[in-house]
């Protein structure tokens, strides 16, 4: 039972750690804008206050606008379960683990949308459709590179994935897991609304997605779908991390530290692309999307091809 | 020796499928130009351990023809034809790419079933060439200006190399001049076709030129 | 076997009952779902004894009808098919009661009871019929019956143009079933199942043959052209039996056509992928652009035809290359599939026949807030929804599991297929991906236009909630979809000797996954520790807010003064990025008037997105059917005389030719 717990140690990391990362990112975009920027714990200190706070609701919503943020964060809570860092097995892992990865955040991106559409405000309408629309891209090709990445490794569930790409994988399959990452990093940035496809900071309602979607959320409820945003955000970060780590080939208590730093770096990284590059038009975001499925599939098939 | 040909080849899979994401004619031509300096570079590194002098000089004349030559001519084109900067297809971005994926399945299946003797250090080659050579018809096939089914034509041409080099590594040097003279012929051609065609009507889009049959 | 018969009998002869009572509705509804529900009864014995594991014996009656016999027998891959179409038929019913009501008095009901029932125990038959004759005769009666049910509110133009293209789609299926049956019974003098064996070089025509039969009626692109027109013709009851099972038999017919043809060549599952991709793809893509909610629960069948099709390939394939495990897991996740889309798809159809009888309208963008007025047709409909999409912990997703295991098997691990088997095992998980958004996308649409935010019309605002008799039946529908979404593994295991009578194995050298089982009771867990977070969840956030202001105020306006229900976003403009993506399939017409002057008096936009294959295929070539066939109508003067003087030319010339 001890080592169960002890298991669940990087499940309790993400928890910890997941608003950390938009700490980070907004750092690293207030130094490239030459500001001194909020503190890194802000994150925090936003979801503790509207914990404390009352609730307003519209009074076209329904149940299912209540149901939304509960199902959302209990969706990606389960999701980290599945979770391996860094040469260390998640608590839960069995064949096909990773589809039913995809499927859960697919579960929570459901009733996000339902709940928008509940408000009926077009608005929300708006963000709800260009989720759907997004996202329907969007799956195919995280499913394709994490197919990908099964067959370079010969392994079903993320933990034996990711326990199971080593140097000598990069060496005989370089090319593709390259690609796998690019896709991956495409999805990681559609899926957590970032530039290029959507801007999480503007203040237009017409030019979001994520943030126009939760826009009547207030209280407690926000606090909810906040946090299990920045979660969303760890859980698909860790995936491009535990990639861009696995030819170091490390484990135990160094591997958690490393990925750690990865995640910090990844957050940098999102910094640096939201400063450095504007939003996409929304027309054109299908095209990078689609992109995404191109270099899974290409992927896939020069590693069947190297592992042949 | 295989990883930084395999790296080429995967880059070059990537140019063709820039071009068919590309929304720009300018962008098009330059992802073209890349993938001529791409696929000069193949011979370098496909099978052989040190190029021969013939083959470097091949290459140099193909970087050097596909990689600036035509870009030149084709941004040249464009220029002087004022044609629209961007494409608008006959089919759109997102189903191209699902083609080019098909493609690429498609080749990969077809040089399992085809199986060439070749040396198993090129193999990746073949797939490569048959994607190129689908995705240059493609092109050719469903996209609008005179000046893009040049583009389409010559990663056609590039398939077709690319697929000649996995199958024999010598080729004469005089075949291999004079295919790239044939195919300079048709860049100069076209771009003085598209040249007319484009004072004539003052547009140059193909699907257009229909309406000058008797 | 008796109680078989039994129900057999009690289907038909019931049937004939309802005709006597017409005239007395009150008696008609009693007689016809009564009799539904002891004939499903009487079959589920049989199946249910099947399913545990009893071996039935079955029957063979001579009978007089040329290469006839009444041979039925009663296997596990019947009793797979026939379970669903038992409780469907059963529920259905019961569901008709109450929603043919506001039709006593104006429309014959004991007709359309007596067809119900006779379609009910066609289908069975066919399911259990191990002879050629009598499964065409019963093929034939199920398409009839279906018809004369589709064609129920015949006095409407629409309604009668569908019931004209139902009955030419499935004939034209039949045509090619006739064919098949004629090749395969050709070396004996009997049409029984038993005798079936095909040539060698014939199996792979027989296979075409049944593949394009059986797909009319199982729906498949491009031959799907009948569902979208029929099932928003018939009643909702109906369409929820002929959406959620009749069509099944489709599949059933195919599977039941492979044993006989030997161990497959691999283009077999490679065809049965791309029809199935494409069929999955391009049903969701035009579900998508539909604002008639059974048009597009329609177009969704066609797509989760597409996603068994893409199970039943990777199954074949897996046999192809002797890979058992993904042969299993391919049909389990097919079969599977099969009894998790009746149970969604006729929910849905169940659910959206309670909102058309409260509303009055199929149109999606004229509803809204429907909801708040009916609560429990709302709920179902949500986790039908859910389901449909394949999402967990509902039915959907155990299904999809197991054919996207199918995939991942094939293509890593130590029971890799070849590269051949590699490429369609990643169209099919790609396709699936797609599928999975392109689904949500829909059924967010659906949901939350139908559903939520404020009435649209007036339609809308005077909704009511339907009675108990179409509410229980939804609520058992719901129920079976969550229980199966979290106990995968029991069906796993009871899905094997259907797998084994499939994939010609014997049951106890079968090959049985454990790590899908495992898989499964994981999935089983999380499950129910996502849905136990739920609650923790909910209690806190309830705690929270327990002692502070909660109020109620307006939807957040953007500051924009007074917005109307009619600024709403509406079903079409929800969908419209993911059409215009893919206009190339879809050609939505669009007819725009826009305004003009300073102060406009009207505009206009409606879109239209009519069946690319009925538009670009069967409508040219019907036409020019039709344009041939004209040529010699001149032989149809009328007269009586002349006609019978061509047969009997012609019978001269046939004699003459035979003798000489």
């Amino acid at each position: 039972m001890n080592t169960f717990f002890v298991s669940l140690l990087p499940v309790l990391l993400g928890l910890v750690l997941a608003p950390l990362l938009l700490g980070v990112i907004h750092r690293t975009k207030a130094v490239f804008a030459g500001r001194h920027g909020s503190p890194l714990l802000q994150a925090y200190s936003d979801l503790a206050k509207l914990l404390r706070k009352g609730a307003v609701y519209s009074r076209t919503t329904t149940w299912v606008f209540r149901a939304a943020p509960v199902i959302g964060l209990a969706s990606v809570v389960s999701v980290m379960v599945l979770l391996p860092i860094t040469g260390n097995s998640a608590p839960l892992s069995f064949v096909g683990d990773l589809i039913v990865f995809i499927y859960v955040l697919g579960l929570m991106r459901f009733f996000t949308v339902v709940a928008a559409l509940d408000t009926g405000s077009s608005f929300e309408g708006m963000g709800a459709s260009r989720e759907v629309h997004f996202s329907a891209l969007a799956e195919p090709a995280i499913v394709v590179g994490l197919v990908a990445l099964a067959s370079a490794t010969g392994f079903l569930s993320l933990s034996g994935i990711f326990s199971a790409m080593s140097p000598t994988t990069w060496v005989v399959a370089g090319p593709a897991l390259a690609l796998v990452l690019a896709a991956l990093f495409i999805v990681f940035l559609a899926e957590n609304s970032r530039i290029p496809i959507d801007d999480p900071n503007t203040h237009l309602e017409l030019t979001m997605i994520h943030e126009v979607m939760i826009l009547d959320y207030s209280g407690p409820d926000l606090a909810l779908v906040l946090y299990a945003a920045a979660l969303k955000l760890w859980v698909l970060g860790a995936l491009i991390v535990n990639v861009a780590l696995s030819p170091l080939g490390l484990n135990g208590i160094r591997g958690v530290g490393l990925f750690v730093a990865g995640m910090l770096v990844l957050a940098v990284i999102v910094g640096c692309v939201e400063s450095m590059m504007a939003r996409s038009s929304f027309l054109k975001v299908p095209r990078l999307l689609v992109t995404a499925i191109a270099l899974s599939g290409i992927a896939f098939m020069l590693i069947v091809r190297f592992t042949a | 020796m295989t990883l930084l040909q395999d790296t080429l080849l995967v880059a070059l899979i990537l140019t063709s499928f820039g071009m068919l994401v590309s929304g720009r004619l300018g962008a098009y031509i330059r992802m073209g130009a890349l993938q001529g300096v791409m696929i000069g570079l193949l011979p370098l590194v496909v099978g052989r351990a040190t190029p021969t002098l013939h083959v470097v000089f091949v290459a140099a004349a193909m970087i050097g023809l596909k990689g600036l030559v035509f870009p030149y001519l084709l941004f040249r084109a464009l220029r002087e034809s004022d044609t629209k900067r961007e494409m608008n297809p006959f089919v759109g971005h997102v189903p191209s790419v699902f083609f080019g994926i098909l493609a690429l399945l498609g080749s990969f299946w077809m040089d399992a079933r085809l199986g060439f003797p070749i040396h198993s250090s090129a193999a990746l080659v073949i797939p490569v060439a048959f994607t190129t050579i689908m995705i240059g018809l493609f092109l050719i096939v469903t996209r609008r200006t005179a000046l893009s089914q040049v583009i389409g034509f010559l990663v056609l041409e590039n398939g077709i190399y690319a697929f000649g080099l996995a199958i024999v590594y010598e080729v004469p040097i005089l075949l291999e001049l004079g295919v790239l003279m044939d195919v300079f012929v048709a860049v100069f051609v076209m771009g003085i076709a598209i040249y007319h065609i484009n004072r004539e009507f003052d547009h140059i889009d193909i699907d257009r030129l229909n309406t000058l049959r008797g | 076997m008796n109680f078989l018969v039994a129900s057999l009998c009690m289907f038909f002869a019931g049937g004939l009952a309802c005709l006597a009572t017409t005239g007395r509705p009150h008696l008609t509804r009693w007689v016809g779902s009564s009799v539904a529900l002891i004939g499903g009864a009487l079959a589920l014995v049989p199946t249910c004894m099947v399913l545990g594991g009893r071996v039935l014996t079955g029957l063979h009656l001579h009978w007089s009808m040329p290469f006839g016999s009444i041979a039925l027998d009663m296997d596990a891959l019947s009793a797979v098919f026939s379970t669903p179409i038992l409780i469907i038929v059963m529920l259905a019913a019961v569901y008709g009661t109450e929603y043919l009501r506001p039709f006593e008095g104006k429309k014959n009901l004991a007709q359309s009871w007596f067809f119900y029932n006779l379609l009910a125990g066609s289908m069975l038959l066919v399911v259990v019929a191990r002879n050629g004759m009598l499964f065409l005769l019963a093929w034939e009666i199920m398409s009839l019956a279906s018809f004369f049910l589709v064609t129920f509110e015949n006095e409407e133009e629409s309604v009668r143009e569908a019931g004209w293209i139902y009955l030419v789609a499935t004939h034209i299926g039949t045509a090619f079933l006739l064919v098949l049956f004629v090749l395969l019974g050709r070396d004996n003098s009997t049409l029984d199942f038993s005798s079936f064996a095909a040539s060698p070089g014939f199996a792979g025509i027989a296979f075409l043959l049944a593949l394009v039969g059986f797909g009319t009626k199982a729906g498949f692109m491009p031959m799907h052209v009948w569902l979208p027109e029929a099932h928003p013709a018939a009643p909702s009851h109906v369409s929820a039996v002929m959406s959620g099972v009749m069509i099944k038999t489709g599949i059933y017919g195919l599977v039941r056509i492979l044993t006989f043809l030997g161990s497959p060549p691999p283009w077999w599952g490679w065809l049965l992928v791309s029809v199935g991709a494409i069929s999955g793809i391009l049903g969701v893509l035009f579900a998508l652009a539909q604002h008639d909610l059974k048009r597009l629960l329609a177009y969704h069948s066609v797509e989760n035809m597409g996603i068994i099709t893409m199970g039943l390939g990777i199954g074949l394939l897996g046999m192809s290359y002797q890979s058992p495990v993904v042969a299993f897991l391919g049909f389990a996740g097919s079969f599977l599939h099969v009894m998790n889309h009746a149970l969604f798809k006729s929910l849905l159809f169940l659910s959206a026949g309670s909102v058309i009888h409260g509303s009055g309208t199929r149109d999606i963008d004229h509803m809204g807030g429907l909801l708040k007025r009916m609560p429990v047709t709302g709920l179902v409909f949500l986790l039908g929804s859910v389901a449909i999409c394949g999402l967990p912990p509902l039915n959907g997703f155990v299904s999809e599991f197991m054919i996207y295991l199918g995939s991942l098997t094939s293509v890593a691990g130590n029971m890799r297929l070849p590269i051949a088997g590699i490429v369609a095992a990643l169209v099919v998980a790609g396709s699936l991906a797609l599928i999975g958004g392109l689904a949500v996308a829909c059924f967010t649409k659906a949901f939350g236009i139908m559903f939520l935010g404020e009435a649209r019309s007036t339609h809308a605002a005077h909704v009511h909630e339907s009675g108990l008799a179409m509410r229980l039946p939804m609520a058992v529908l719901a129920a079976a979809c969550i229980i199966i979404g979290v106990s995968g593994p029991f069906w796993m295991q009871l899905l094997g000797p259907a797998i084994a009578v499939a994939t010609g194995v014997a049951t106890d050298t079968q090959i049985y996954p454990t790590f899908a089982a495992h898989a499964l009771w994981m999935m089983t867990l999380l499950a129910v520790a996502g849905i136990g977070l739920v609650g923790l969840l909910t209690f806190v956030r309830s705690r929270l807010l327990s002692a502070r202001s909660v109020t109620r105020e307006p939807t957040w306006d953007c500051g924009y003064a007074s917005s109307t229900p009619r600024m709403q976003y509406t079903a079409s403009s929800f969908a419209e990025p993911v059409t215009r993506m893919f206009n190339v399939f879809l050609r939505t017409r669009r007819r725009f008037s826009a305004p003009t002057t300073y102060f406009p008096t009207s505009s206009s936009f409606s879109t239209e997105t009519r069946d690319l294959f009925h538009e670009s295929l069967f409508r040219p070539a019907f036409t020019m059917t039709h344009r041939f066939l004209s040529r010699i109508h001149w032989l149809q003067h009328g007269r009586l005389n002349l006609y019978i003087l061509s047969m009997i030319a012609a019978l001269l010339v046939l004699l003459v030719w035979k003798l000489g």
